[in-house]
């Protein structure tokens, strides 16, 4: 039986699982990770060209933005104005209108700044960009969001980077269960059982970077990830058995010798 | 009236040569000669202008005109690319 592609703002994609590109030992690695995970979206982060050393390596010789979508980022935007210039460079360099809007606040947790992402979100929707969008896990903020035209809505299982996993199970699944547009976990995941639960508890994705990248080996958990991702997308649509309080044998217990 | 411009003396009646001109490049002070546009900058730094994006006093600057953009005394200009990000 075939699942349906996920779609978001128009493109169909057949993974379920978006990577980032940080914390790489380098670019090739990244690109044997991104191969093994099977990833068909890849975040990236806008930033100056270092003048002085021009040969520095480019990631878009390692990773063809013609074969893997690239969804920049404005990691490490404080305040809407900073997201929107990042993403306007963004789209000059390369052509691309979907985007992943995040508007950090404290350094300690990088917990979204709410109502900076609002702002943030109305400002690009209103300048043509479809925005996915980085958030907390409050299903009021999500729907707000989702009224504001985002084209995604991914809410942080943990704290970006801490691999702690789903911290919020039952809001996670309150914004799954009320959003017409794609959820996916964006941020806290772990290991390959987070991206599971994620995809279990109904998610359309999940979004990950030092999960993989900070992995012993990353092209391994990369791997681990494609089918962490597809075994909870499947699990989902089987639809779980009933949970029960006491054993129950499955084996007959008629014609006992 | 041409007291009023701050061109060194000696340079009075040679506009047509290229004078030194600071600018800002990406937050560090720069020096280019009037005249030069975002392609030539680009050439001089040897950077490939397919793969960034340029912004000039907080604009973008479209590609397609890379050709005809002049910089200016003063300019602040951001050339950006793609990283590796989350």
């Amino acid at each position: 039986m075939q699942d349906k592609p996920l779609v978001i703002a128009g493109r169909e994609f057949t993974s379920r699982l978006i990577i980032g590109t940080g914390k790489y030992k380098d670019y090739a690695q990244n690109a044997a990770a991104l191969k093994a995970s099977g990833a068909e979206m890849v975040t990236v982060a806008m930033r100056r060209v270092n003048v002085m050393n021009p040969d520095e390596p480019m990631l878009v010789d390692f990773i063809n933005p013609k074969e893997t979508v690239y969804l920049p980022n404005t990691a490490g935007c404080f305040t809407g104005e900073d997201a929107v210039r990042t993403l306007r460079l963004a789209r000059e360099a390369g052509g691309w209108s979907l985007v992943k809007l995040e508007v950090l606040s404290d350094p300690k947790h990088l917990y979204p700044d709410m109502e900076e992402t609002l702002r943030a979100a109305k400002m690009l929707i209103d300048d043509g960009f479809d925005v996915m969008v980085y958030c907390s896990d409050d299903p009021v903020f999500a729907r707000k969001l989702e009224d504001l035209g985002c084209a995604a809505i991914m809410p942080l299982g943990a704290p970006i980077g801490s691999g702690l996993g789903l911290q919020n199970k039952v809001n996670i699944r309150l914004i799954v269960e009320q959003s017409s547009v794609p959820v996916i976990v964006d941020a806290g995941v772990g290991t390959a059982s987070d991206a599971t639960e994620a995809m279990e508890l109904g998610c359309d994705g999940v979004l990950m970077n030092t999960a993989i990248a900070e992995a012993q080996d990353p092209i391994r958990m990369a791997r681990a990830m494609k089918h962490a991702v597809i075994a909870g997308r499947e699990a989902y649509l089987a639809g779980r058995m009933a949970k029960k309080r006491y054993a129950d044998p499955s084996s007959p217990l008629a014609g006992l010798i | 009236m041409r007291l009023l411009h701050s061109q060194p003396l000696s340079r009075i009646g040679e506009t047509d040569m290229p004078l030194p001109m600071k600018i800002t490049l990406n937050g560090e002070d720069h020096e280019v000669e009037s005249g030069t546009t975002i392609t030539a900058l680009l050439g001089a730094l040897k950077i490939p202008l397919v793969k960034v994006a340029v912004e000039r006093n907080l604009c973008i600057v479209p590609r397609s005109t890379f050709d005809e953009v002049i910089l200016q005394e003063g300019d602040r200009i951001e050339i950006v690319r793609f990283i590796g990000g989350g």
